[in-house]
């Protein structure tokens, strides 16, 4: 019996009526996987186009690959040329065993040993992230009788990724759980959360564990070992110093850095964003409107300058490469359930963002790093810009109206 | 007399919990469940004040104008609230510098103000004092359970006493600091009213829109 023979014998048990019906959303996730829906959309509007939501998860999945794929590779970079620093002696744990046992060996020249390095802590971290988020997912999706959507694919890879290769497995469940109920589900679920729940998450677990999520000793995963992100340095010392620990521009821009699995290579975040703005997932607007934000109010600052906060002077192709600035623009503030929706609200929207995040980076002595915190709270906002956006728009027409009679 | 005194005493525990259901007095909640020792004290100062300030508004009620009653309220309220804040002060000093102002903040505690306002100007000094009280360990009730899960998750322990040891002194648990934060309690509150309502059916409220199908153009 082919399969698709096989799913249509076993439908009848989970539609109305069946024995097994209140488990029917998860019938359709599994059958959606494998085939095209049965169903066709019921409300208007009725827009015609290839694109439905499963596609555009799809292709945001796909636009994180050139991210992924440097996340395995620099977090295994990092680790190995810590674990040459320390030596390999000192250390022991499963990775490093099964490393050795294999015969790839720990050198941080080898392509081949950083990638499987990095692959052994991102993959834990992102299966604990599918399963825990997923439990959640379907738990509600049986209960409310909604179907199971592509869209925690999206939200899952993202979080998996924003957070350090350190962070202990339990946390990641805890996070992605609190994300995907606080910041998805208790508002209906897929496409009604006014927050981004991959951040959401992030942010949960950012303020309930701080040590795990930002100081020195958790960007890499090795014992004894302390690596400043380069935000850290530049709060520190000013952005000069880098180079004195060995960061230069391009360092930033490849992303031989410092920093949470996904963030730290621009060039793979802008790979990504290229590959959204030409299957026109992501709109530009925002983007436009998230750079200029940021461009304008750092030089702002780094024109107001100060004696005593370094933070001041960095110029802005440095906000740009540091930090979650770009992982967060191409793949956070893109994100259309949570942004602006009137096309002048996109470019308030993004700038707005850009604005916080320097804002929050420089000004702000709390915490080093501003991305999260600065899309959250556009993400808050957007409504809000839509509800003035909209208003003006209706101001002017009606005048309009009024001087054609 | 529609309810019993019993009902006026139990009512208000969970079929018509001031915060749950009503969702007032909110702010004091946020502010002093991080800890139960903190939580109780708290708890003890509203039911003594809601309970005695609707006792007494109650027997003054024959008396007190119309136009004023809300500043005579008022005023009898104030003055058990800063008796408590003064008995506070002498039997539990160290508690009372973590409340701070959240004492004398119960003047301005809606369940306060709304008993004495919606039970004590109508009815005997008896019931409205057991109604006040019932008011009273309403609020006591959330805020112990939100103080349960902000004291015991958060620094992981109850009342003081070392229930989880935490990895800073060598135990196992990691201290969850987002529930330190006042913050939480709203997340927690949240949930509780969620799942009181998804327990008694008859407290959620209708729909105030509903999205239109098709169908029913």
């Amino acid at each position: 019996m082919s399969l698709r023979n096989y799913f249509h014998s076993i439908e009848p048990h989970f539609e109305k009526g069946g024995k097994y019906e209140k488990y029917y959303p998860i019938f359709e996730m599994v059958e959606t996987i494998f085939f095209t829906s049965n169903t066709v959309t019921k409300v208007a509007p009725h827009a015609r186009s290839f694109v439905d939501m499963k596609r555009v998860m799809t292709y945001v999945v796909i636009s994180t690959i050139p991210c992924v794929l440097w996340a395995l590779y620099n977090t295994g970079l990092q680790t190995n040329s810590a674990l040459a620093t320390l030596g390999i002696e000192a250390q022991s744990g499963w990775r490093i065993s099964l490393l050795q046992f294999i015969g790839l060996g720990i050198s941080p020249e080898s392509l081949v040993s950083n990638i499987f390095h990095g692959l052994l802590y991102f993959l834990p971290i992102y299966l604990t992230t599918l399963i825990a988020g997923g439990i959640c997912e379907v738990t509600f999706a049986t209960i409310r009788g909604h179907e199971v959507n592509e869209g925690f694919l999206v939200s899952s890879m993202l979080f998996a990724l924003t957070l350090p290769a350190s962070t202990p497995l339990w946390q990641v469940a805890l996070g992605i759980a609190f994300g995907v109920v606080v910041g998805k589900e208790v508002f209906g679920g897929t496409g009604k959360n006014f927050l981004n729940p991959a951040l959401t998450g992030r942010a949960f677990l950012y303020f309930a564990y701080p040590a795990y999520m930002s100081g020195d000793s958790i960007w890499t995963p090795v014992d004894g070992y302390s690596g400043a992100t380069s935000l850290g340095i530049a709060a520190a010392e000013g952005y000069e110093s880098l180079s004195n620990y060995g960061i230069t521009w391009a360092d930033a821009f490849f992303g031989t850095i410092q920093g949470s699995l996904g963030e730290t290579s621009t060039l793979a975040c802008a790979i990504g964003l290229v590959f959204l703005l030409l299957t026109k997932i992501a709109n530009y607007r925002m983007v436009v409107g998230c750079l200029l934000g940021m461009i304008i109010f750092s030089s702002f600052l780094n024109w107001v300058g100060s004696d005593t906060n370094p933070m001041f002077s960095m110029p802005w192709y440095w906000h740009l490469v540091i930090g979650s600035y770009a992982f967060g623009l191409v793949f956070m503030v893109t994100e259309p359930v949570s942004g602006s929706h009137t096309n002048l609200g996109r470019y308030i929207y993004g700038a707005l963002i850009g604005f916080m995040v320097v804002m929050i980076r420089v000004l702000n002595p709390a915490f080093p790093e501003g991305m999260m915190l600065a899309i959250l709270f556009g993400n808050i906002f957007a409504p809000l810009i839509d509800h003035f956006v909209i208003m003006a728009n209706i101001k002017r027409r009606t005048k309009f109206n009024v001087q054609t009679q | 007399m529609s309810q019993t005194r019993k009902q006026l005493l139990t009512d208000p525990l969970v079929d018509n919990n001031p915060i749950t259901l009503q969702v007032l007095g909110i702010c004091s909640a946020l502010a002093v469940t991080s800890s139960l020792n903190v939580a109780f004290v708290m708890s003890l100062a509203v039911i003594a004040v809601c309970g005695f300030s609707s006792l007494f508004i109650s027997f003054l009620r024959h008396y007190i104008p119309n136009s004023i009653r809300i500043i005579v309220q008022m005023v009898i309220i104030a003055s058990l609230v800063i008796l408590v804040d003064q008995i506070i002060k002498a039997y539990a000093y160290e508690i009372s510098k973590t409340l701070s102002v959240f004492v004398g903040l119960i003047i301005t505690n809606c369940i306060v103000m709304g008993r004495a306002e919606a039970f004590a100007m109508k009815n005997k000094p008896f019931e409205s004092f057991v109604d006040g009280v019932g008011n009273g360990l309403g609020y006591s009730l959330l805020l112990m359970s939100v103080g349960v899960i902000r004291e015991l998750f958060g620094s992981g322990s109850l009342f003081g006493i070392m229930i989880f040891e935490p990895v800073s002194n060598g135990g196992w648990y990691v201290p969850n600091g987002l529930l330190l934060l006042p913050p939480s309690a709203f997340f927690i509150i949240g949930f509780i009213i969620w799942g009181v309502r998804t327990w008694k059916k008859s407290q959620v409220e209708a729909r105030e829109y509903k999205i239109q199908t098709l169908e029913e153009h």
